[in-house]
């Protein structure tokens, strides 16, 4: 598995739906990582620390269970790690590992209301959470390991995502200590972020996200191991105010107050640290906008303040795996702020996660930069005319049937099953785009709306979506941008909508199409059924124009390029591994000796000896008898004479040049060794020019000649899988004879031919002797080779035990077959294998 | 060595005469009529089966779905690419596998490698004319199927132009260079099967055996490729790559992809291949 992803979770897993549906997102932990393995060397130190008040009525101080990591080298600058919502300090072990093996102590701590610590969840109220995060920092203040900047001031950063990162902002605008933030895929406004509200300008309480909220809390009200109750671990106030957005879909002043104080937005204008802040395109829970706000927030009151905007690929809704990225942009964050490394640019980074098709969702996503952010409208908006008419569209009594958009934190689910009720849509489309564009940020429509009666609460959800020339519709992310009006009547009123933001590319030939519902699974929707008429106040679409980011290309691997040598050195490897022709090659004074075996053998790794230490020459002339029994080595010594098989120890020289595979000299050779072997598809003929030529020899063929030999008649240009085994023989020595070689070699040659064919073949061996060639002839048919051969060499069990001409050896008068025996005994005349 | 009138002066084993010897077989002529009979059977399906556009459900949308059959048929150069997606997961791969897995352990079972070697063919130049002839038969066979289904595809859905499902429309020249890119690309990656193949040709006299070991190897990396749990480990399978030529598509042709695959590729054949010939230079040839 890659690096634990940068605080929160921003990799790809998908998540089922049910009860993995939460631990997808960084909101929640993954049950998996519930025990992560540290390294011995970097052991985390637990520790109990005191944090801030446990409620307004009790002023004990929560304990918080923490885990302190320490670099290799002290006194350091140090990092506070803030987990994730449901999760606590063990989900962060990966990043604190690989913060303190960059020098820094590093201090991971349980929030109030998870995991071992005491106190209940206040969603990061001042009072509270915070609170208890400028306890920590003053622990570290006083932990002797810490650099510090003043005495109670240590040199600290602060890291975290989601749940930790508004910890994480919040804690840098009320702490003058924090020197450095990095948060990521967190909210800069919990209400905006709960209740969405895409109308510009807003002011309407938006639609409440349910299906998010719901699962937010769900993670609260458990308490392993204790009765369930109405209010798990939330504090009573948070668990109320959830009960009525909840149930009615309404915020009290109070409610609203609450959330205010838990929003970085109350304290960002405080922020002189250096901030990295994080978002993600797969977030439906908190959009780009939330970090574009905390962004520009920051920057409107401290323009000299480092600030860095990320929008990465991952997110709450699962996305593109960019952990290992984030870590590392992390890390060298605190590195540049706390310990004087090496500056990182404030430029603004967005991640490409579209591409063609079918591209593998694995692949390196494309990082584009710019320097500076141009807002969400982008720095000149360019508009696209849309067309459409107004369309009815029907809001459903009691919410359902929904047009499902995302499954929030399911992951890869999300944009794949958009799906949406027939009569509940209306959409606008534009003409083919003319040029490529890269579209970031979001664009902005302006749409009519009118009731068909009075209706005092209306949800529509609007979408922008890319019809490529095929038809085939994309809706980047899944996002919708949920609009809420508090009235609606007969009178069209006129709302202008940020669409979600995204970061795509759009090709000439694509459509934009933006498509408003009535309805989102996600949301919680209006009850009452409605119809209301959708049209284009303005034809205009407003893109997001982001010039300068067109370019963004992935890059090739360097590391490829290593592909070059390690093929070349493979190469040169295998050729410096290749058999080298034995010495010495050439012996001049045999050159008029046909064969020459010397002190030849050859055994097998598994298996007897096949051949035993042989010696004999063939002279000129003659037609040689290789006599004996099956196993005896005839046909081992024939396929070392053409190169077939490596010797174990000694040489054969066939006209004075030493033979090995591919030998030159192998062309003054034919053979027919172990039966004859052809193309089946081709005719007889066909296979023997094919031969010929694949021999590369320039010599006459005697192509007629052979194929009179063998007899075969029309049949030579028959295809030769039609032949008879003694066709197929016949052929073959055919081949062997081809050109009429100096030296034939025929292993068995008479296998297969009826008696008159034997007779003839006799006589054709003796002919082709006769013209001063050489024939070697190997068979166990003792009667064969008497009649044959002038020569003979008979073999057992691998050795040669006895040479000569044939006339000497039956000198006594007697049959060869009878001195065969006497030689060989009777044991062998069964064969025995090979 | 005394001079003889069967010295040989020509090329030993020329690449013409191995392609005669290899063209004419009934095998190469079945997996070239595969590659011609299936754009025939797409089209018979899509102009003979039920009609999948105008079922309303069939359109899906969303951050990638692919409506597959409305991509095919828009137009001759929409048609090739989508045989080209059906057949580079498996069909080219089995088209790879039979041409170089059957080269040498098939002259081995039909008794011809033994008077290939004996003629003399040096064992390298069987080996480099064998790979070859089985790289340029594959190509072929590639090549066969762009040509068919460009043609069918002309004359089933006329001459639309090349579109991307992605985004992304493509006229006459810039249309053909991409497909070329992509023709390029899938031979490189079917490199790797083919370096599997060829050494499994060399170590076994049973061509199917050889043909179905690099199949099943090629197979099990797909399904390794398919489990998500492996997480990065799989962009080192040589087939997790097989898609890459996607990125052909994009009005930014995006190279990186394709370059790693082929890159690993290339280097998976070459080890695959200096091993094959490494082993058959001495090996006994016992067939």
């Amino acid at each position: 598995m890659s690096r634990a992803p940068w605080l929160g979770r921003v990799g790809g897993l998908p998540a089922l739906l049910g009860g993995l549906l939460l631990a997808g997102s960084g909101l929640l932990p993954p049950a998996a990582q519930a025990a992560v393995p540290v390294a011995e060397a970097g052991a985390p130190v637990p520790l109990t620390i005191d944090g801030g008040p446990t409620s307004a009525a009790d002023p004990t101080p929560v304990r918080l269970s923490a885990d302190l990591y320490l670099p290799p080298t002290t006194p350091a600058p140090a990092v506070v790690i803030a987990h994730g919502f449901g999760g606590d300090k063990t989900d962060v072990a990966p990043q604190a590992t690989q913060l303190a093996d960059a020098g820094f102590v590093v201090l991971a701590y349980t929030a109030r209301g998870f995991g071992e610590s005491t106190g209940r969840i206040s969603m990061n109220a001042p009072r509270y959470e915070v609170a208890d995060a400028r306890a920590v920092v003053s622990e570290l203040a006083g932990t002797p390991q810490v650099l510090t900047d003043a005495p109670g001031d240590p040199r600290v950063g602060v890291t975290g995502g989601s749940y930790g990162g508004a910890l994480a902002l919040l804690l840098a605008g009320s702490d003058d200590r924090i020197d450095a933030v990095a948060a990521d895929i967190t909210w800069n406004d919990l209400q905006t972020s709960l209740f969405g509200q895409s109308r510009v300008p807003g002011g309407e309480l938006g639609v409440f996200k349910s299906w998010w909220a719901g699962s937010f809390f769900t993670v609260g009200l458990e308490q392993p191991g204790a009765r369930a109750t109405p209010c798990g671990r939330f504090a009573r106030n948070w668990c109320r105010a959830f009960d009525r957005a909840a149930t009615r879909g309404v915020l009290t002043r109070a409610d609203a107050r609450l959330m205010a104080a838990s929003s970085p937005r109350s304290v960002t204008g405080r922020i002189t640290a250096a901030t990295l802040i994080g978002a993600g395109q797969a977030d439906s829970l908190f959009p780009f906008a939330q970090a574009v706000a905390t962004y520009e927030q920051i920057t409107a009151a401290h323009p000299r303040t480092p600030v860095k905007l990320v929008w990465h690929g991952g997110g709450h809704d699962g996305g593109a795996p960019e952990g290992e990225r984030l870590a590392d942009l992390m890390t060298a964050w605190m590195t540049a702020h706390l310990a004087g490394g090496p500056p990182v640019d404030t430029d603004f980074e967005v991640t490409f996660t579209d591409g063609a098709l079918g591209a593998d969702s694995r692949r390196e996503p494309v990082v584009a930069t710019m320097p500076a952010f141009p807002g969400l409208a982008g720095g000149d908006p360019t508009p696209i005319d849309l067309t459409g008419t107004a369309t009815a569209v029907r809001a459903p009594a009691g919410g359902a049937p929904a047009a499902v958009s995302s499954f929030p934190g399911a992951g890869a689910l999300a944009g794949l099953a958009t799906m949406s009720p027939p009569g509940q849509s209306a959409a606008f489309d534009s003409a083919p785009v003319t040029t490529d564009t890269t579209l970031v940020g979001s664009p902005r429509v302006t749409l009519q709306l009118s009731s068909t009666r009075e209706v005092r609460d209306v949800a529509l959800f609007a979408q922008l979506r890319v019809v490529t020339a095929t038809g085939t519709e994309i809706a980047p992310q899944g996002l919708v941008a949920p609009v809420r009006l508090n009235r609606l009547g007969p009178a069209p009123t006129t709302a202008t909508v940020d669409l979600p933001a995204i970061a795509t590319r759009v090709s000439v030939g694509d459509r934009l199409r933006v498509v408003v519902t009535t309805t989102d699974a996600a949301y919680q929707l209006p009850v009452q059924p409605a119809v209301y008429s959708v049209d284009l106040a303005d034809r205009r679409l407003l893109l997001p124009a982001t010039p300068g980011i067109e370019n963004a290309q992935q890059p090739i691997s360097p590391w490829l390029l290593l592909a070059v040598p390690l093929m070349l050195g493979v190469v040169l490897l295998a050729w410096l591994l290749r058999p080298r022709a034995p010495r010495p090659t050439q012996r001049p004074e045999l050159s008029e000796v046909p064969v020459v075996i010397e002190g030849l053998s050859k055994s097998y790794r598994r298996g007897p000896t096949a051949v035993d230490d042989i010696t004999f020459q063939v002279p000129p002339g003659v037609v040689l008898g290789l006599l004996g029994p099956n196993g005896a080595g005839k046909t081992t010594t024939m396929r070392m004479l053409m190169g077939l098989i490596e010797p174990s120890a000694g040489a054969i020289y066939l006209f004075g040049s030493r033979v090995h595979p591919g030998a030159e000299v192998l062309s003054r050779c034919g053979s027919l060794i172990e039966g004859a072997g052809f193309l089946p598809h081709l005719s007889g003929r066909t296979n023997l020019e094919l031969y010929w030529r694949a021999t590369g020899r320039s010599s006459d063929p005697r192509m007629a000649q052979v194929l009179d030999i063998a007899g075969l008649g029309g049949a030579a240009d028959r295809k030769v899988r039609s032949y008879s085994q003694g066709m197929r023989q016949r052929l073959g020595i055919a081949q062997a004879m081809l050109g009429m070689p100096d030296l034939l070699v025929l292993d068995e040659p008479t296998n297969g031919l009826d008696p008159p064919q034997i007779r003839e073949m006799r006589d054709v061996l003796r002919d082709y002797a006769a013209a001063g060639r050489t024939v070697v002839v190997s068979s166990h048919l003792l009667a064969e080779v008497e009649m044959t051969c002038t020569h003979v060499i008979v073999m057992n069990r691998g050795r040669v035990v006895a040479e000569g001409e044939v006339a000497d050896l039956r000198a006594g008068g007697e049959r060869l077959e009878d001195v065969f025996l006497g030689i060989v005994g009777n044991e062998h005349t069964v064969g025995e294998g090979r | 060595m005394t001079a003889s009138p069967h010295v040989r002066s020509g090329t030993v084993l020329p690449v013409r005469v191995e392609l005669a010897r290899q063209l004419r077989r009934p095998r190469t002529l079945v997996v070239y009529g595969l590659l011609v009979l299936l754009p025939l059977i797409v089209v018979a399906a899509v102009k003979l089966g039920p009609s999948a556009s105008s079922d309303p459900g069939s359109r899906r949308f969303g951050g990638g779905s692919l409506d597959l059959v409305g991509l095919a048929t828009s137009g001759a150069w929409n048609f090739c690419i989508t045989m080209l997606f059906f057949a580079t997961g498996f069909l080219l791969v089995l088209v790879t596998a039979v041409f170089l897995g059957d080269t040498v352990a098939g002259e081995a079972q039909w008794g011809t490698l033994r008077y290939l070697l004996a003629a003399p063919v040096p064992r390298g130049r069987l080996l480099g004319v064998k790979l070859v002839v089985g790289l340029l038969s594959t190509a072929g066979g590639l090549f066969l199927l762009i040509v068919v289904s460009y043609g069918v595809g002309l004359l089933a859905f006329g001459s639309g132009p090349l579109a991307s499902p992605a985004g992304g429309v493509y006229d006459g020249w810039d249309a053909a260079a991409r497909v070329m890119v992509i023709a390029v690309f899938i031979m490189l990656s079917l490199l790797f099967t083919a370096g599997i193949a060829f050494l499994m040709t060399v170590s076994t006299d049973v061509p199917l055996g050889a043909v179905g070991a690099a199949l099943i190897i090629v197979i099990v990396s797909s399904i390794l490729d398919a489990i998500e749990a492996l997480g990065d480990l799989r962009q080192w399978l040589p087939t997790d790559y097989t898609n890459a030529w996607v990125g052909a598509l994009s009005p930014q042709i995006d190279w990186s992809q394709m370059a790693r695959g082929a890159t690993y590729s290339a280097v998976a054949f070459v080890v695959l291949v200096a091993v094959a010939f490494v082993r058959f230079a001495r090996k006994d040839v016992l067939s």
